[in-house]
This record gives structure tokens, sequence and C-alpha cells, in this order.
């Protein structure tokens, strides 16, 4: 059978534990699977992986670099540590540096309470951030009737590009630009309100993890988000396919 | 020779300043000022957000007054969406801004200016605070910290959280009052009554020993603005404001607060971050006038509440024409308190207020929109315009304590002048000079000081900056 071949299985020790994986399973699944936290901004269930975030970062032995465990597969015999000091000061920085580059000032933000971003600070106890803030100035897009994009609360995290492309098939939003001057972009850079692909379906709002697509008019910790149709829809699509 | 007494920072009120004091050669006071050394640019980078998200961000200007400046700013949302708060909500506005008020009345009055008056302006200054009140006069202290917690209670129990609550949302309030939390409400309240009287009373008898004060502390001819109903009742929250001088005369009988810019201009001084509004048909600074509590008393024709109105009364006896003593700013704020209580009572009891419509929603759909209300501390503005996408372009505000600079300045010049002699530097003439700045209960920014804990420092400079004495308590 072909699943079976497909699903040959490996050994392995996840934070010194013995487990067994599948073959085309990563080891972020794995550790998901075995109740070890790893933890992710990115990465959405019913979407495709970009390692974007670099939050999962994990340490396998014998290897000098980090790897990241949402795009990593399980291999016989590999050791992997999810937790040690190291990681732990790399996430904090990641997420520091995540705070420190647009306006992430969750006191009076519409998702303040309801961010995967602020709830990841608290939990890898990011207390404070020791980068200035860059201080940059991106529009905040309120074209649209409904919706509005704050580019300032982005994470670059790309979920909105892939929801819209991969679930939704409009491809209304991008990236453009590189490094700091990267920014979420609606059709050629054109404002949103204009936009002759957007369906107006609201997918991008529930994916994003931060208060950076939002429904408009909502006040601050008032904007709630759901994605649990997109494991479904996703299944949906592939059937289409 | 001049010297210079530097009172830095200033103790007991909210936010950072400093008091410098002019000295001759022979220790007469020449001049004295106000300073207010912090600055704040929220005007400045709310440029770009979306209009809906200001009293959010408002709030966060002050955490004694956060109400305040959430209603003057979701007012002024509302004007940008050009909509009607439903009833309900427009009146669920009106009862929290009253606990505020009564919380923020409460801090001033007994945590932070009743240890003068009852310890005594020489007293221990280790003593002169809360605490010291606590061991000397411990049911005045109880008091205190009973009402203020009413305010803040009704507050947490209608917006859920009591410092920085986002239930004041653009369009009226973001949710509908349950019928429990009124009756929990309103089962407080006639012990707050007795709880008020029992505090006017001795605080009526105490006046009498501050003759002096009450006839230095800021006691000069102003103007003063505040709110009124349109029958000319006290009014906090909405309502045309009126403008009466030193004689109790009009001078602008009522006006639309959205029109302030017609009446109020606003100077700027290269020695201190606050400005200074003046009337503007008599120019600066002929048009001083005063805000707040005791402003407020002075306007109207009457409270619009039986308590406070009987209060009111004897309010007005004590001078000829209005009241005209800075000092009486705290006997103004426990009849505000009174009749803040009455009125939210007067709310509760009319069953409407559980009404579920309590916000209106809609789009930017005018540029420009000005939300006046009063503060515990007088008239509070805000004023933003708006893209076409709705994004704030411009903003202005107005707060409180800025009505009142000039005349907190003419206050601290007086005081000095009468209490201040330069040869000697005594902890108690000193904390006359503070404690004229306190019955302004300046908030000069967001952070409370209500212990005595600051160190403050008092420099004597000479005219080329150089120390001559230094004294520091705290
Ligand atoms: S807008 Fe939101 S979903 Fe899109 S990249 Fe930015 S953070 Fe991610
Ligand atoms: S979750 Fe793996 S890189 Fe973002």
């Amino acid at each position: 059978m072909a699943t079976a071949v497909r699903s040959r299985i490996r050994t392995l020790k996840i934070d010194g534990r013995d487990v067994s994986a599948r073959e085309d399973e990563t080891i972020l699944e794995l550790a998901e699977e075995n109740g070890i936290f790893i933890p992710t901004l990115c990465r959405i269930e019913g979407l495709s992986l970009v390692g974007a975030c670099r939050l999962c970062l994990v340490e396998v032995a014998g290897m000098n670099k980090l790897v990241p465990a949402c795009l990593t597969y399980a291999t016989e015999g590999m050791e992997v540590f999810t937790d040690s000091e190291r990681l732990r000061n790399y996430r904090r920085m990641i997420l520091e540096l995540l705070f420190s580059e647009g306006n992430h000032i969750c006191a009076i933000c519409v998702s303040n309470g309801k961010c995967e971003l602020q709830a990841l600070a608290q939990r890898l106890g990011m207390d404070h951030v020791r980068f200035a803030n860059l201080q940059q100035e991106r529009l905040v897009d309120m074209t649209h009737e409904r919706f509005v994009v704050d580019r300032n609360r982005c994470i670059l995290c790309a979920r909105c590009v892939r929801v819209c492309d991969e679930i939704e098939w409009a491809h209304t939003w991008d990236i453009k630009g590189r490094g700091v001057d990267a920014r979420v972009i609606t059709d050629l850079d054109t404002p949103w309100g204009e936009s002759d692909t957007c369906t107006s379906c609201g997918k991008c709002v529930r994916v994003c993890p931060v208060g950076a697509i939002v429904e408009k008019g909502r006040a601050v910790g008032e904007m709630a988000k759901r994605h649990d149709f997109l494991p479904h829809l996703a299944k949906m699509r592939e059937a289409k396919k | 020779m001049t010297k210079q007494i530097v009172i830095d920072p200033v103790t007991r009120i909210e936010g950072h300043s400093k008091i410098t004091i002019q000295i001759d050669e022979n220790g007469g006071v020449t001049d004295a000022r106000f300073h207010v050394t912090q600055y704040r640019g929220f005007e400045k980078f709310i440029e770009g957000r979306p209009f809906y998200e200001m009293p959010g961000i408002m709030g966060r200007i002050c955490g004694i007054c956060t109400i305040s400046h959430m209603l003057a700013s979701a007012k002024a949302t509302d004007r940008i969406m050009a909509v009607r708060v439903p009833e309900t909500g427009h009146r669920l506005r009106q009862i929290i801004n009253l606990a505020s008020i009564i919380q923020s009345h409460a801090l001033s009055f007994f945590h932070l200016s009743s240890p003068d008056f009852l310890l005594g302006m020489e007293s221990d200054p280790a003593k002169r605070s809360i605490f010291g009140l606590m061991q000397m006069y411990p049911e005045v202290a109880r008091d205190g910290i009973r009402l203020r917690r009413f305010g803040q209670e009704i507050i947490e129990w209608m917006a859920g959280k009591r410092l920085h609550p986002t239930w004041i949302v653009p369009g009226g309030v973001a949710s509908p009052l349950e019928p429990e939390v009124r009756d929990r409400i309103l089962a407080t309240i006639p012990e707050i009554y007795v709880l008020l009287q029992r505090n006017l009373d001795w605080f009526k008898r105490k006046m009498e020993d501050y003759a002096q004060e009450i006839r230095t502390f800021g006691n000069f001819p102003t103007m003063f603005m505040g709110t009124i109903t349109p029958k000319g009742e006290l009014d906090l929250y909405d309502g045309h404001l009126r403008i009466v001088d030193d004689r109790g005369h009009m001078v602008e009988p009522s006006f639309k607060a959205q029109r302030y810019a017609d009446y109020i201009g606003e100077a700027v001084e290269p020695w201190t971050f606050m400005k200074f509004p003046y009337y503007k048909p008599m120019g600066y600074p002929d048009g001083i006038y005063r805000v707040g509590p005791l402003a407020r008393l002075n306007v109207i024709d009457s409270c619009g509440t039986p308590r406070a109105d009987q209060e009111w009364a004897e309010f007005r006896q004590l001078d000829r024409r209005v009241v005209l003593s800075s000092f009486y700013y705290h006997y103004a704020r426990l009849i505000e308190c009174l009749y803040a209580v009455e009125k939210i009572e007067m709310m509760l009891d009319d069953p409407d207020i559980l009404g579920k419509m309590v916000r209106a929603n809609a789009g930017p759909n005018s540029e420009e929109g000005v939300g006046v209300t009063e503060a515990p501390r007088g008239t509070l503005i805000h004023h933003y315009r708006v893209d076409e996408q709705g994004r704030i372009v411009w903003a202005n505000m107005i707060v409180s304590t800025t009505h009142n600079n000039m005349a907190m300045n003419r206050a601290v010049q007086q005081v000095a002048h009468r209490y201040v002699d330069g040869n000697k530097l005594t902890e108690g003439m000193l904390n006359r000079v503070e404690a004229v700045i306190r019955t302004f209960d300046p908030c000069l920014s967001c952070s409370t000081h209500a212990q005595n804990e600051l160190p403050i420092q008092y420099e004597l400079v000479g005219p080329h900056g150089e120390k001559l004495d230094e004294v520091t308590r705290g």
C-alpha cells in the first residue's frame, strides 16, 4: 500500500525522550504529538509552511546551527533539544526584535488579550525589549469598507498571503521589499479598497496572528479571531486539486 | 543680586513640576513660576491612527482621569462618525463620568490635601500624608478611602476594569448595564450620603482656622468657565459652556463647546511645557480664567439636585459675588461629590438605564470632531481632524489643568509674596507654596504620587546659576 511505504517509522530522541515518527512528520508535529511545547508564529494548520518567524528553532545533536522545527523532518537516530538556555535566549530575542520593529503597544491595541504575539511574549517571559524601537512610519490602509490593515503591527508571518492564495485563490496579498522595508501589500501596492482581486472574504483577518489585519471600528481588545475553519477548508481545496 | 529658590519636584500632585522663586538681595520675592517639566506629545503620535482607536489611546494620558479623557475622546469620535449616541449609552457614560469625578475628588481632598488641613501646614512633613492622617484622624482617612473606592467600584463594575477600561467606545459604550450592578451601586449610596455630610461638617468648621490661607491662596479676580445644562444647572458631561467674570456677570452666557476655538486662545511661554489658554476677546494675559470645581459652582444658576443645592447656597454666601479664593476648590469638590452621588442615584432609579441600545456604529462621516466634557479638574477638550479614510491628521487637546495655568502661576506668586522670606528657607512656607498648587489639584500627567515619597529639593540659586543653599525633604 502506498501509504504504508510513505509512513516508514523513524526512531529518535526529543529532549532525551525516545519517540517514533513517520518519515513525513516534522519535528514540530512530532513534538506536539508528544506534548512537548515549541513556540510558533508563522505556522498555521491548513496552510503551507514558510519558516518565516524562526521561533520554532531547535537544537539537533551534531549540528552547529539551529533548525526550524516546522520545516525539519524527523530522521533516524536524530537527537533533538527543544529547550535550552540558548534557545530560550534566541526566542526571546526574536520576540524583542519583532516588538522593536513595529508598534506593538498592547494596551491600546484592538487585539489586546487576543493576540498570538502577546501570548507568546508572556509565555516565553519576554518582560522587556532591549532594542530601541525603529520608529518606522508604516501606512495604515483604511480604504477597505470593512477591514483595515495596520502595517505597524504586522510581523510579516505571511499568513495573509498564504490564506488568500492557497485557500481563497484570490492572491490579493503579497510582500514587497526586503529586510526592514518589507511590507504586506494588496494587489500591486494599491489601496486595498480599490483591489480588483479581493473578495472581502475576511480570511486574512481571521488568520492574522496580531492586530494588523482587523475589522474596522473595533475598540481596544475587541478583536477576537478564530481560525478553526482553516484545516477543513484546506482539505476541501486538496480534494479539488 | 537676585537669588532663586527652586522647589523640585512639587509633591502630592499628579505629574512632574517645579517651582522657582526669584529673590532679591533683601530676601524679598520678585517673581515666582510654576514650571511643568515633562512633555508628552500625544497630539503628535496619534497622527495616522484610525479615529476609532482614540478613546483607547487617549485614556492612557492619565491614570487618574482616564475616564475623562476617554469620554472627551469618544465624544469627538461620535462627531467624526456624525452619530447620536443612543440615550441609554449617553446616560451610562454620564454615570461613569460622575463616578470618575468622585474617585478623583476623593483622592485630591482626602489623600492629598486633608493632611494639610488636619495636621497643619507647618506640621512634620514626614507625617503630613495619608499615613499620618491614618494615625491621627483614622475616621477621616477611612472615609477618604471609602469614598474613592465607591467611585472606583462603580467604574469597575460597569466597565469591568478599574484602570484603563475599554468600555467607553466611539458611538456609546460597549455593553449595557447589568441589573445586578445597578442594584449593587444603589445599595451603597445611603452610606455615602452620610459619609459626605460628616466630612462637609468638619471641613466647614475647619475653614474658620484658615482665614489667612483663604485670603491669600489664589484669591484674586479672574473669570470662570464651566459647563451648564440648558437650564443653567451644573453639568459635568455635556452641555454648553458659560463664562462669568469676577463679579459674577455673564461674559458668555452660553456657547457651543464645539466652537471653543472662537473663544479660547492658547499662548506659549519658553520656560514651561504647559500652554496658557486665555479668553480670546480679552487677549493674553488679561483673558485669565479658572476652570474646575470652584469655577463650575461659580458659573451655574443651581446644581439641580436637592442636597447639593443646599450646600451650594451656603457656598455662594462665602463671597460677595462669586467665590474667588482658590482655597475653596476643596469645598467645591465635596459639593460636587454630593451632586454626583445624587445624580447617579437619579439616573439609576430610571428603569430605562437598563436599555440594550447603547452603541451607534458608523464609519467616518465628518472630517472634524470636537469632544468637550467636564473632567474632575475642569473643562477638557479633545479636537481631531481626519482624512477621508478616517485616519487622524491633526489633533489638539486642552486639558483641564492647562486652563488653570495662568491662575496657578498667579497663585504661586501671591503665596510666595505672603509667606516666603528668602533669607529663611522654612519647610512650612514652602509647603504653603505647594499647597496652593494643590488647591487646583493639577494633574500634570499620569502618575500619582499619593504619598510623600519623593524627596523634594529647594535650591537657592544666584544670578549666575551658582547654588547658594539647598534643602531636601521628603
Ligand atoms: S498582516 Fe498579519 S497575517 Fe499578514 S503578514 Fe502581517 S502579521 Fe502576518
Ligand atoms: S513556526 Fe517555524 S519558522 Fe515560524
